[in-house]
C-alpha cells in the first residue's frame, strides 16, 4: 500500500533548508568560543620555541612577573606533578609513539613549540608580560628537510585509527616492464596548515565545587573532556567541555590543542576562570599536511587498459610520533588493475606532528594518481575522460567485492556535459583566447562512506515540540540543519518545532566531526532515536479512546504534517501533541539504540566519488594562471540538503584551487621553522581568485550504508580538484608541473 | 607587544614639539602597518602621537597645475578622487592593485610611503635580521627569498619595499613635502627611499622627529599612456612579485616620453633613466622596449628562489610598454573593475 506524499510539508531531507543557525551567525548571536566572557577571567599569553631543537637553559621571568597584573608564568620549571605515562595523553586521534605534553621538560622537539604560558589580568598584559619573559637555549643540530633525509624514510609498523596498510596485488614490477606503454613520474608538494578562520583558543572555568567548565574549540567536546580528565586525574562527569559554533577547523581539531591543556592548568591552579587564546602565528605551530614526495608509475596497453600501478610516497612526521595518513591505497581502487604495486614511508624530522587535514591522504595521493593518469592519456593519445571510462571498474578491485553503491560513471557523463567537454579539443596549446591561452583539465576523486558508532537523545513535550542532542560538533558544514531536517521528517513536525544541540559533553556519546563521517553516524541515530519516539506515540495513540489508529499497524499509518494519519484514509488522523495530551503524557525521552546495520555494511566496499572539471586561463609570458570555471560532479549517496552541501563542495572545490595554485607553508632549515606564518603570505585564494563553480550531485540510492543512505561529503570535493588544475594547465600550455603549488615562476 | 603611551595632535606644530628625536615617539595615522609591527614586537614605540587629525586631508591643486595629496587623505579615497581618476589615472590604478579595500580605507597616503618591507624574517624575531636589529645578519640571503630584490640589494639586506602607489609616484615624479621643527623640506620622490647598503635599518631620507605632510604631482599626469601592471601569487591582498609603472608620451608612434617604475624587485622603488632615455625617441615597438627591459635588468642579481623574477621583471615591462601604448579610454577604476580592466 502507498500513500501520495505530495501533500506531505513536513518533508524537509532532500530540500535546500536555509541554515537553522544562519539568523544566530549573521547577527552576531551566534557565540564562538572566545566570545564567551565570566567575572574575573585571567588571560594566557603562550610563548614559542624560536628554535627547532635543543634544551631550555634557564628562564628569567623575574621582570615579567613584575609586571601588576601578572599572575602566574608556567613552564616545564614550576609545572611539576604531571602524568608520566603517554597513556594519559591519548586522545581520540592518538598517533603511535608518544604524544606532546606541554612544559613536560625542558627538551624542545620543534620550532614555536610553546615553553611558557603568562597568565595576567588582561590579554594585553600577558602578551607584554611575555615579551619580557628571558630563556636562553642550548640549540641542537636539527633536519627538518624531507629531501635531504629521504634516505631515512621508513615503513610504519602501525598507524593512527583509519590507517589501512597499504596492499600490493599482482605483480606490478612483471607487468610494468612487459607494458605496451608507460608512464613515471615524481610529485611533491609543501607543507599545508589548515587556518581556520577562527584561532585555537579555550577558556576553563573552575566552579566553587571543583569541576570544570569549559569552552574549546574542537571537532568533538568528548574527545576534550576525555583529554582533560585524564590529563589532571578528574573524573570525567567533573568536566564540561562546550563548544556549540566553531570557526572552521578542517581537521585541526581533530586533537586537544596545547591552549585546552593551558588553560585548565592555569584555572585549575588559580582557581579563576582562565582564556588561553593563539596568534595567528601560533596557529602555524601544531598540524599541517605533511610535505609529500610521490612517485606514480603507470603501464598501459596501447588501448589505454590499465596494466600495472606502482605508487610510493614518502612523507614527513616528527620524531615522537608516526603521522600516517591513507595516501596509495586509493590507486589501488579507483580503476580496474590487475598488477598494483603501493608503497608508504615516513621521514621522522625535528617538526611537529602533521594533523589531518580535509581528505587526508586522498587529497595528496590522488593528486599525484589523477595527474599520472592525464600523462598517460597523453602518451596515449586518448581524451583524458574516455580513459578513465574504459578503466572503470564496478567492483572493487583491491578488496575484490561490490561497493554498495557507486555512481562515478554518472558524475564521468553529467559533469562532461555541463561543463562541455565535448567541445574539447585535444592537443595542448590548441585553446586559445585572446592573448591567453585555455586548458580544459578533469580528475577522479574517492573517498570512504565512513559510519562510526554515534547516539542522539530526544525528548518530544506535549506542546509537540522536540529537541534532540548529541555530543557531534558543527565546524561550520551544516550539521545542526541536517539533523533538525531529519529529525523533523522522521517525525513528521515542522522544522520549527524541533531544536538540534550539540557541543556539550554532557550529551550522549558521538565522534569527533571528521573523516565526512557526522552526517551518516550521528544522521542514522537521530533517525533511530525519532523511530522510537514514533513507536511510543503510536501505542499512545492507540490507548485513546475511539482512537482512529486503533486497528493499524505503525506501517500502515503516516508521520506528517505534525499528525499521525491512517494511509489508506488520511482524513483519519490524531495531531501529536494531541496524542500527548489526551494521554496526559508531560514529555516522552529515548536514547538511539546501536545499530546492526554493521553487519549488513561488511560485505561491501562504501565509497563517495567525484569527477572534476577544471577551466585554467594563463598568460603565458608572465605566468599569470587563472581557474575560470569548474564542475563538481559528486556521487555521495542521499544530499540531505542540497544547500549546505553546494557550499561545502564549493569550499572544497576553492581549497583544491589552493592547493593547485596558492597554498604552502614554508619550511625554513636554517631554522627548522615555517617562516610565511601569517595571512599575508600564506596565500589562499581570495574573491578575485574564485571562479564559477557548478556542484553537481548524481543520484546515488544506497540502502547499504545506512537506512538514510547517506555517505557524507566533507572530504570529497576537494580530492581531484588539485589534479584537474594541473592538467588544465598542461592543456593550455603543454607544460607538466609536478611541483605544487604552481606558482607563476613555474611557468616561465 | 611593549608598553606605550599615547596622545593625539591637533596641529602640526603640537605634533612636531612633542616628538622627541630618539626617544622612540613614532606618529601614527592608519596604523595598518605599525600596529602589526608592534603586535609582532618588531616596532616597540614608546609613544604613539596619533595624527589622523591634523589638517592634511585634502587633495588641491597647485600653482603648476599639478596636484597636492595631504598625507592624511586614505588611499581609498586618493585612488577614488575624481582629479586622480581624471589626470593620474597611473596612481590610482597602482593604489587600486595594493592591499585589500579594508586596509586601502585605513591607510593613509603619508604612511604608505613609510610602510615597512614585509620579508618574513623581519616580521619574526626569532630569526636574525639587519633591519630590525643592525648587526644580526640577513636570513633572507640564505634563506625563502622568494619576495626578495634583484636590484640594488647588499650583503647586509635584500628586502623590497611593498608600495604598490609608490611605484606610480616614482614614475610620476611625485615630490614629498616634509615638515621638522625647524624647517620644511622637499624631497624628490627617486630621493626619499634609499637603498640598504649597510644601513638596512634605515627606510627613507625622513630623518627623525619629521613629519610628511604632502606628496605633491607634477602638471604631467601621463593620463594618456600608462600602465600598472602588477604580478603577484594572487590575485588580490599579495605584495607583488614584480610590478611595473609605465608613464608614456607617443609622437608619431614614437617614445617622446617615458618613465619606467618597478615595484618588488628592490629596497625602493626603482627607476632606471639611462634606459629610459635610450628610448625615448625610438619607435614605439616591442624590440625597443626589451632593450630597456636589458638595461633596466644588466646588473639584476637573483637568489636561490626569486631568479625568476629577472626574466619576469623583463617580461612586465615589455608588456606594460605594449599596454601603456595601445591603451584606448579605460573605464573609471575601481576595485570591483580593476581586474576586468586589466586582464592578466
Amino acid at each position: 500500500m502507498t500513500v501520495s506524499m505530495t501533500d506531505t510539508w513536513t518533508n524537509y531531507i532532500g530540500k535546500p533548508v536555509n541554515r537553522v543557525d544562519g539568523v544566530a551567525k549573521v547577527t552576531g548571536t551566534a557565540r564562538y568560543t572566545a566570545e564567551y566572557n565570566v567575572q574575573g577571567l585571567l588571560y594566557g599569553m603562550v610563548i614559542s620555541s624560536p628554535i627547532a631543537r635543543g634544551k631550555i637553559i634557564s628562564i628569567d621571568t623575574s621582570l615579567a612577573l613584575a609586571v601588576q597584573g601578572v599572575k602566574k608564568i608556567y613552564s616545564h620549571e614550576n609545572v611539576k606533578d604531571m602524568p608520566w605515562f603517554d597513556i594519559s595523553y591519548k586522545d581520540m586521534n592518538l598517533l603511535p609513539g608518544s604524544p606532546y605534553r606541554p612544559f613536560y621538560s625542558n627538551e624542545i622537539q620543534f620550532s614555536q613549540q610553546p615553553i611558557a604560558l603568562v597568565i595576567a589580568e588582561s590579554l594585553e598584559l600577558a602578551r607584554y608580560a611575555s615579551t619580557l619573559v628571558r630563556i636562553q637555549y642550548e640549540e641542537d643540530v636539527f633536519e627538518t628537510s624531507l629531501e635531504k633525509n629521504i634516505d631515512k624514510a621508513f615503513t610504519p609498523k602501525k598507524g593512527k585509527a583509519g590507517f589501512q596498510k597499504p596492499k600490493s596485488r599482482g605483480r606490478a614490477d612483471r607487468a610494468l616492464k612487459k607494458a605496451d606503454v608507460k608512464v613515471e613520474a615524481d610529485y611533491y608538494h609543501g607543507a599545508e596548515h589548515h587556518n581556520p578562520m577562527e584561532m585555537f583558543v579555550s577558556m576553563a572555568i573552575y566552579e566553587p565545587d571543583g569541576s570544570l567548565t569549559i569552552y574549546d574549540k574542537t571537532q568533538g567536546v568528548l574527545n576534550s573532556q576525555s583529554y582533560v580528565a585524564r590529563v589532571f586525574d578528574i573524573k570525567h562527569r567533573k568536566v564540561r567541555v562546550l563548544s556549540p559554533y566553531v570557526g572552521g577547523a578542517f581537521g585541526s581539531g581533530l586533537r586537544p590543542q596545547y591552549q585546552l591543556f593551558m588553560a585548565v592548568l592555569a584555572a585549575l591552579d588559580l582557581q579563576q576562570p582562565v582564556r588561553v587564546s593563539l596568534t595567528r602565528q601560533q596557529m602555524f605551530s601544531f598540524g599541517h599536511r605533511p610535505i609529500t614526495w610521490q612517485r606514480l608509475e603507470l603501464g598501459a596497453s596501447r588501448e589505454g587498459m590499465l596494466q600495472a600501478i606502482r605508487h610510493s610516497a614518502i612523507s614527513e612526521t616528527s620524531r615522537f610520533e608516526n603521522y600516517t595518513e591513507n595516501i596509495v591505497n586509493w590507486s589501488g581502487r579507483l580503476y580496474m588493475c590487475d598488477h598494483v604495486k603501493l608503497d608508504y614511508q615516513l621521514v621522522q624530522l625535528d617538526v611537529n606532528s602533521p594533523l589531518d587535514m580535509r581528505a587526508p591522504g586522498a587529497a595528496t595521493g590522488l593528486l599525484a594518481l589523477e595527474c599520472a593518469m592525464d600523462e598517460l592519456a597523453y602518451t596515449l593519445g586518448i581524451d583524458p575522460l574516455e580513459l578513465r571510462m574504459r578503466n572503470y571498474t564496478e567492483r572493487d578491485p583491491e578488496k575484490d567485492r561490490a561497493f554498495s553503491s557507486k555512481n562515478l560513471m554518472d558524475c564521468y557523463k553529467q559533469g562532461a556535459e555541463h561543463f562541455g567537454w565535448e567541445k574539447r579539443s585535444y592537443n595542448a596549446r590548441s585553446m586559445r583566447n585572446g592573448k591567453h591561452l585555455i586548458g580544459w583539465g578533469m580528475a577522479s576523486g574517492i573517498w570512504d562512506a565512513m559510519m562510526m558508532p554515534a547516539r542522539a537523545e530526544a525528548i518530544i513535550t506535549d506542546d509537540g515540540k522536540l529537541t534532540v542532542s548529541s555530543a557531534t560538533s558543527d565546524i561550520g558544514t551544516g550539521t545542526y540543519t541536517i539533523m533538525t531536517q531529519i529529525a523533523a521528517e522522521t517525525l513528521g513536525i515542522p522544522l520549527e518545532d524541533v531544536t538540534f544541540a550539540l557541543g556539550d559533553s554532557k550529551f550522549v556519546f558521538a565522534p569527533y566531526e571528521g573523516g565526512s563521517a557526522t552526517a551518516a553516524s550521528v544522521g542514522t541515530a537521530v533517525w533511530n532515536v525519532c523511530h522510537k519516539l514514533k513507536d511510543e506515540l503510536f501505542s499512545l495513540a492507540k490507548d485513546i479512546e475511539d482512537s482512529p489508529v486503533k486497528k493499524y499497524s505503525i506501517d500502515d499509518v503516516v508521520f506528517a504534517n505534525g499528525k499521525i494519519a491512517c494511509k489508506d484514509n488520511l482524513e483519519q488522523f490524531l495531531f501529536i501533541a494531541d496524542v500527548m495530551q489526551r494521554t496526559h503524557t508531560k514529555s516522552i525521552k529515548k536514547k538511539s539504540a546501536d545499530l546492526a546495520a554493521l553487519i549488513k555494511q561488511m560485505g561491501y566496499s562504501r565509497n563517495t566519488h567525484s569527477a572534476v572539471f577544471a577551466e585554467v586561463k594563463v598568460d603565458e609570458d608572465l605566468g599569470m594562471i587563472s581557474v575560470t570555471r569548474v564542475v563538481s560532479a559528486i556521487a555521495a549517496g542521499n544530499i540531505i540538503n542540497p544547500k549546505t552541501a553546494r557550499s561545502q563542495i564549493m569550499g572544497a572545490v576553492l581549497w583544491g584551487i589552493s592547493m593547485a595554485l596558492h597554498e604552502e607553508s614554508f619550511l625554513d632549515h636554517q631554522f627548522g621553522r615555517f617562516i610565511n606564518h601569517d595571512y599575508a603570505e600564506y596565500h589562499i585564494p581570495v574573491h578575485a581568485d574564485t571562479p564559477e563553480i557548478e556542484v553537481i550531485f548524481v543520484k546515488e540510492d544506497d540502502p547499504v550504508v545506512n537506512p538514510l543512505g547517506i555517505k557524507g561529503i566533507g572530504e570529497i570535493g576537494i580530492i581531484g580538484v588539485a589534479a584537474a588544475v594541473a592538467n588544465a594547465i598542461h592543456h593550455a600550455t603543454g607544460k607538466r608541473v609536478r611541483e605544487f603549488p604552481i606558482t607563476p615562476d613555474k611557468l616561465l | 607587544m611593549n608598553r606605550f603611551t599615547f596622545t593625539s595632535a591637533h596641529t602640526i606644530d603640537e605634533a612636531l614639539h612633542e616628538n622627541i628625536p630618539g626617544n622612540g615617539t613614532r606618529f601614527i595615522a592608519g596604523g595598518t602597518n605599525l600596529i602589526d609591527l608592534m603586535r609582532a614586537d618588531v616596532e616597540r614605540p614608546d609613544h604613539l602621537i596619533d595624527i589622523r587629525h591634523l589638517d592634511l586631508q585634502t587633495i588641491t591643486d597647485t600653482e603648476d597645475g599639478g596636484l597636492r595629496l595631504g598625507a592624511l587623505v586614505k588611499n581609498a579615497d586618493t585612488a577614488y578622487d575624481e582629479k586622480v581618476q581624471s589626470r593620474y589615472p597611473l596612481l590610482a590604478k597602482a593604489i587600486l592593485a595594493g592591499a585589500s579595500p579594508q586596509l586601502r580605507n585605513m591607510a593613509t597616503n603619508g604612511g604608505n610611503l613609510l610602510q615597512r618591507t614585509r620579508c618574513y624574517y623581519f616580521y619574526d624575531t626569532a630569526t636574525p635580521c639587519n633591519k630590525r636589529v643592525p648587526g644580526q645578519g640577513c636570513s633572507a640571503v640564505g634563506g625563502y627569498n622568494r619576495m626578495h630584490a634583484i636590484l640594488g640589494a647588499s650583503d647586509h639586506c635584500i628586502a623590497t619595499h611593498p608600495s604598490d602607489m609608490c611605484v606610480a609616484l616614482a614614475a610620476l615624479e611625485a615630490r614629498v613635502v616634509v615638515m621638522g621643527k625647524e624647517s620644511k623640506r622637499v624631497i624628490p620622490f627617486s630621493e626619499f627611499h634609499r637603498l640598504p647598503g649597510d644601513q638596512p635599518h634605515i627606510d627613507s631620507a625622513l630623518l627623525p622627529g619629521e613629519l610628511i605632510t604632502h606628496i605633491e604631482l607634477p602638471a604631467n599626469g601621463f593620463s594618456s599612456h600608462y600602465q600598472y601592471i602588477k604580478l603577484r601569487d594572487r590575485r588580490s591582498y599579495a605584495f607583488a612579485l614584480v610590478s611595473v609603472a609605465v608613464a608614456l608620451t607617443l609622437e608619431d608612434n614614437a617614445v617622446k616620453d617615458v618613465r619606467i617604475a618597478l615595484g618588488g624587485v628592490a629596497h625602493k622603488p626603482w627607476r632606471n633613466t639611462e634606459a629610459e632615455n635610450i628610448l625615448k625617441g625610438k619607435a614605439a615597438e616591442e624590440l625597443n622596449f626589451r632593450n630597456a627591459a636589458d638595461i633596466i635588468l644588466q646588473e639584476a642579481k637573483g637568489y636561490t628562489y626569486n631568479t625568476f623574477k629577472i626574466e619576469l621583471a623583463r617580461r612586465a615591462i615589455v608588456r606594460a610598454l605594449a599596454e601603456a601604448r595601445d591603451l584606448q579610454a579605460p573605464e573609471p577604476l575601481n576595485c570591483y573593475t580593476y581586474n576586468r580592466h586589466h586582464q592578466l
